[in-house]
């Protein structure tokens, strides 16, 4: 008997307890997030009411937002960059990496090496000088600068991520298929990516959230409050010189926040495999 | 392809491999990724060098001054001062991401009730697009309602206000717990991952000979762990080095640019004050460690 609550004990304070302050520590920013965005002004500021909790939820802070504010223009915004970038990277991701998985050809390992490397480059390396380059080809200050450059730290992303799960899957069926008089790009897109599927649905979806995420291009690109993306908008439009509406500020990051959660909830074990096929082979 | 010009590339060994047709579809499939890479960072790099190499500033085309840019920002004590921000923001960053994702991993290694809801709800502070989480923070580090002090007063663990962003070491610890709440969930989900692939065996043998727990983490889980933990710190050097969303919200390099890093200097220089050339040179001082991780990562990996 005393063992067994011996290891209840060692249980609680070797598992749930240190489980819990992580939790804690992780979530508690969404919980603060979520509650600023449903109270009053009134109980927002109010340093005597219990800050933790609401007593009259409210749904002002979200109607001020859709009144005096481009919200759904950011949003759709977000929605149309993150998709289009997203696909245009899957498509040459998965040219490139196949190419680079299971065709023979001098210089293939140069490029995967260099698909690599491109992959670490900081966005914040070359952000000035490719500012130059989007007012060289016209689209300063348009959502299509970000249309054009997402890609470049997408593709390497995409690429990498596919050579691996290429690569995992056997050539037998591949050459079967070619045997029986199927091309190479046949082959490739009936037998190939058939089989990659959850590869491919974890690269898109990382790339939609890596775009939706994306920062420093958006800031540096873009100046109009009508073509801004999300991330980019709420932080730069609601907070006007030194004062913040925290209400709306924090109901506009709940906006901005849900839809690459809800995608990520739908798609959770695609993700964990994913993330963990991907450390592996990393 | 005319006869003629078939026998010619024969007699060319490397040309006929060239033209093969495994060889013209392999280049056919990486040129679309290839022109874009070229066109929109191997020439803005290119364009970075070069501008970093004059007096540039908005509007007027500036003219070529050598290395003074570099030499200028050397003796600059605002940019020395950011060198040293950015190296204590990315090792301390990076070392409590470590420590507090082993320690994370090890408890998600365990068996429990509800253990992937667990696991994916912990890897939200990945996922939220981090400006609008960052925000979040801010609002809660603000000086007047600040719930971080809210509930540390609450619980007796401190007995007046902390300054989070007002004052300048505070505003580093600020900077410091963010980034490492941000980057937590990719250094515990990368090693839960080396976690699953250790043999059980390796335990069991270790527990028939005597060997117990923080022994066993020792001699089996940390060696095994070593070349996942190699990359994953590795990446997150890099990302944390040259962060820039973080600071720029958070704190916007100050209070008296105390948390001032890479990033954000080269932003406020270049674009905000409108010194492109000096802007674009205290980017690529990012370049030399990105030299660094590149060729630990690459030999490391070969070493595999």
């Amino acid at each position: 008997m005393s063992r067994k609550r011996f290891r209840i004990v060692r249980r609680i304070f070797g598992l749930y307890l240190p489980l819990a302050a992580f939790l804690f520590f992780a979530l508690f920013p969404f919980y603060w997030m979520l509650i600023s965005s449903f109270k009053g002004n009134p109980e927002l500021y109010n340093l005597q009411a219990n800050r933790l909790w609401i007593t009259h939820p409210t749904l002002e802070q979200f109607q001020e937002l859709f009144a005096k504010t481009a919200v759904l223009q950011w949003l759709w915004n977000s929605f149309f960059v993150s998709f289009l970038t997203s696909m245009i990277s899957m498509t040459f991701g998965i040219m490139a990496g196949y190419a680079l998985a299971r065709l023979r050809f001098p210089g293939a390992q140069v490029f995967g090496l260099a698909t690599f490397v491109t992959y670490l480059v900081p966005t914040t390396l070359i952000f000035i000088p490719l500012a130059s380059v989007v007012q060289y080809l016209g689209l300063s200050n348009t959502i299509w600068s970000l249309v054009v450059t997402y890609p470049t730290f997408l593709i390497p992303f995409c690429t990498w991520m596919l050579i691996a799960y290429f690569k995992s899957i056997p050539r037998d069926m591949e050459e079967c298929a070619m045997i029986d008089g199927c091309s190479r790009i046949g082959s490739m897109v009936r037998i190939v990516l058939p089989m990659a599927i959850p590869g491919i649905i974890f690269s898109a979806m990382f790339s939609f959230t890596l775009s939706w995420n994306e920062f420093v291009y958006a800031l540096t690109f873009i100046s109009s409050t009508t073509h801004k993306t999300m991330s980019v908008a709420v932080p730069t439009e609601l907070i006007r010189g030194d004062a913040y509406f925290w209400g709306e500020l924090m109901a506009a990051s709940l906006i901005g926040s849900v839809p690459v959660a809800l995608l990520y909830s739908f798609f959770m074990d695609y993700f964990v495999s994913g993330l963990t096929a991907g450390a592996l082979k990393g | 392809m005319s006869i003629a010009r078939a026998e010619r590339l024969a007699a060319r060994p490397w040309a006929a491999r060239l033209v093969k047709p495994e060889a013209l579809t392999g280049y056919g499939l990486i040129s679309p990724a290839v022109f874009l890479m070229l066109v929109l960072l191997a020439y803005p790099f290119v364009l970075a060098v070069s501008i970093s190499l004059t007096d540039r500033v908005l509007g007027e085309p500036g003219k070529f001054v050598w290395l003074e840019n570099f030499l200028k920002l050397l003796q600059d004590s605002l940019f020395r001062q950011t060198v040293w921000n950015s190296f204590v923001y990315t090792i301390s960053t990076v070392f409590l991401k470590l420590v507090l994702g082993i320690i994370l991993a090890l408890l998600l290694n365990q068996e429990m009730p509800y253990r992937n809801l667990v696991r994916g709800a912990l890897l939200l502070p990945w996922i939220v697009p981090t400006s609008l989480s960052v925000l979040t923070w801010l609002w809660m580090f603000d000086s007047l309602f600040s719930v971080v002090n809210y509930i540390l007063l609450g619980l007796g663990l401190i007995s007046k206000k902390i300054p989070w962003l007002g004052d300048p070491f505070w505003a580093m610890v600020s900077v410091i717990i963010v980034n490492t709440w941000r980057g937590l969930p990719f250094f515990a989900v990368s090693i839960l991952a080396g976690l699953m692939t250790i043999p059980r065996e390796l335990y069991e043998a270790a527990e028939t000979d005597g060997a117990r727990a923080p022994r066993q983490f020792w001699h089996i889980t940390l060696p095994l762990l070593q070349p996942v933990i190699a990359v994953v710190v590795l990446f997150s050097t890099i990302w944390t080095f040259a962060d820039f969303q973080i600071v720029y919200i958070l704190t916007h390099g100050g209070p008296i640019n105390a948390t001032q890093i890479f990033a954000t200097m080269a932003y406020d220089v270049a674009l905000v004050a409108g010194r492109i050339g000096e802007g674009s040179a205290i980017s690529l001082f990012l370049f030399p460690a990105l030299l660094v991780v590149i060729i630990l990562l690459l030999r490391y990996l070969r070493r595999e």
